[in-house]
């Protein structure tokens, strides 16, 4: 089975969920090293708060956060497990730095919008421009996620890296000069 | 020009790193800035591996880019606790064959990588959070996840962001019964879960030298739990004679530079620290293992690639030694290698673990990751020196994790409940 790559702009509801969210929560390892498969993933995905979570998520669903996001584990299968039970992106506060490079490579949209909890309640109507890099909370305002370099938000359009290198025959920091993030 | 990187009185560990390695050294890459740069060497272990197998065929590559430079290890779940597991495991030998990569069964992946490959200077990616321990010897050693594993399998190479690096300078002498591990449990507790993200830490400070390579490998190792993408302790006389002793020649030193900037700076006193233990679960407060009182231990497991070490079971055995496991707290012991575990049978110290009435098992990642060889049941309580007290992690939802040195997890185990191991040292 595979997604279709994130479009531009994305609307949808949220989940609200704490400060450190660790990837053992998001999936835990009993799980994950059992299976190759993205489908049997999204079964255990957010099973460390609700085992069921996967019978009420719906496609299309995004995930608001707190900080440090997707904690400890290298494990790539964490953002694999959300994309695949069809929440369409993440927003927090901040994300830890293996998840968050795992998100661009695997085409699942991570914004990170420092304060972001504080405008958003469960089940809210929200949506994310991947253009601008922004998030509209329902109220209408508009909140512009930290800066990302240019090659990972065109890597996260295209769908993360197996997308691109299929089109392109490289990846997108083949080539890459050196600027500030 | 690379030389005059290497000199530069103002630059911290990483941007003297990845400046050397990027673009041939041509220029200084500062703080947040972008890199690209080449991979000495690539590992991915039996939970990360198959999926970047998965990913690498997916993306249609056929050859990867250098065979010699690819570690797979099969160390999680070793030997196989199911048949699902055991099907990944084949997926794993196949594309072992396939592309004439390496491949080591039955070893912690960052132990074995200490032990016999990675060297001062070289560029590690992992495809495991704890990769950061090969910091221990002056390594530039991050974690990555399986996509990108294949996408460095397919190129060599990788970009990096420049990290922002903390300092903390370490004085003093610990006292009786205070370990490397009190030492970073300490320091989570200080910065919190997040306090290293995306930064490169660097041990300094005249107590260094009196930390064995066993020592800063938990240090570094453990720093994962603070979030940061480097952990380094630079070359120095200590590392100088690991290499020696083993016979093995060292890549390259890189020092920082005196004036180098830090976004943070912090002091140990190393004699102020008592056993530290942080539980139960993530969300709990750091305190001394003092502070507990006699609550029952249903399991303690000592092991993990961060306390699985030689010297971490030599503590052990001269705390087990001549004692009894408490009746009703059961005492697994997992070494981090397999040289670790022939060390130990040929030198008595499994002798003295059976006899104490401790399990010794083969060497695996074990009971640290849930899956075998000591998983908790409902309202279970653990005391553990693996590096994670995650709801979950070992097991039931319900069961509590506390995280301590291999000497407060000894000298708990005897007792059945946390205590000090002072006395028993």
């Amino acid at each position: 089975m595979s997604l279709p790559t994130p479009s531009t702009i994305i609307r949808g509801r949220t989940w609200v969920w704490p400060d450190d969210v660790n990837t053992d929560i998001i999936i835990p390892f009993r799980f994950k090293a059992r299976t190759n498969d993205p489908v049997e993933m999204a079964k255990y995905a957010m099973y460390g708060f609700d085992p069921e979570f996967y019978k009420k998520v719906k496609p299309g669903d995004l995930f608001v956060a707190g900080r440090n996001f997707g904690g400890g584990s290298s494990r790539e299968q964490a953002p694999v497990a959300i994309k695949y039970s069809g929440v369409a992106a993440v927003v927090a506060e901040s994300f830890a730095r293996i998840f968050y490079r795992n998100s661009f490579a695997i085409g699942l949209p991570a914004l990170e919008v420092p304060g972001i909890t504080k405008q958003v309640k469960q089940f809210d109507e929200i949506s994310i421009n991947l253009q601008d890099w922004s998030v509209t909370t329902k109220d209408g305002k508009v909140y512009h996620a930290l800066k990302v370099p240019e090659f990972l938000r065109g890597l996260m359009r295209e769908g993360g890296l197996v997308e691109y290198y299929k089109k392109h025959k490289s990846f997108p920091w083949e080539g890459l000069q050196a600027t500030a993030s | 020009m690379s030389q005059a990187i290497l000199n530069d009185n103002s630059l911290t560990f990483a941007e003297k790193v990845i400046s050397v390695k990027s673009d041939g050294g041509k220029k200084v890459h500062h703080t947040g800035e972008i890199a690209v740069i080449p991979a000495d060497m690539a590992m991915a272990q039996d939970s990360t591996g198959p999926l970047a197998i998965k990913v690498f065929r997916e993306m249609g590559v056929q050859k990867v880019w250098d065979p010699k430079k690819i570690h797979l290890v099969i160390d999680h779940s070793f030997p196989a606790p199911d048949e699902k597991v055991a099907n990944l495991h084949i997926l794993i030998r196949e594309f072992v064959k396939q592309q004439g990569v390496r491949l080591v069964e039955g070893s912690i992946s960052h132990q074995h990588l200490l032990e016999n490959h990675v060297v001062p200077g070289m560029v590690l990616f992992g495809a495991d959070s704890h990769t950061c321990q090969a910091g221990a010897i002056g390594a530039f050693a991050t974690g990555i996840g399986s996509s990108e594993m294949a996408a460095v399998w397919a190129s060599g190479k990788l970009w990096v962001r420049v990290p922002e690096s903390i300092k903390i300078n370490l004085t003093g002498q610990l006292k009786k019964g205070v370990f490397a591990r009190d030492i970073i449990t300490h320091f989570i507790g200080m910065v919190g879960e997040d306090g290293g993200n995306y930064k490169s830490l660097e041990w300094k400070g005249p107590a260094v030298k009196n930390l064995s390579i066993a020592s800063r490998a938990c240090i570094s190792n453990n720093s994962m739990e603070c979030g940061c993408k480097l952990s380094i302790f630079e070359v120095d006389p200590v590392t100088q004679v690991y290499f020696k002793t083993a016979n093995r020649k060292a890549m390259f030193e890189i020092h920082a530079g005196p004036k180098a900037q830090y976004k943070e700076e912090y002091d140990i006193d190393l004699g102020t620290l008592e056993p530290q233990v942080w539980g139960p679960g993530n969300e709990s407060k750091v305190r001394s293992a003092s502070e507990f009182g006699d609550d029952h231990l249903d399991e303690v497991f000592i092991g993990s690639s961060t306390n699985g070490r030689y010297e971490d079971l030599q503590v052990v055995g001269k705390i087990l030694k001549g004692h009894k496991i408490k009746a009703g707290t059961r005492c697994i012991i997992t070494p981090a290698s397999r040289n670790v575990f022939e060390r130990a049978i040929t030198d008595g110290l499994a002798e003295t673990f059976l006899q104490s009435g401790a399990v010794f098992t083969n060497a695996t990642c074990g009971a640290c990751v849930g899956t075998h060889l000591g998983v908790l049941g409902e309202n279970e309580t653990c005391l553990s020196t693996s590096p994670r007290n995650y709801v979950g992690r070992m097991g039931a939802s319900t069961a509590k994790i506390f995280l301590s040195s291999p000497a407060t997890a000894a000298a708990s185990a005897l007792e059945g409940h946390i205590v000090d191991p002072g006395r028993y040292l």
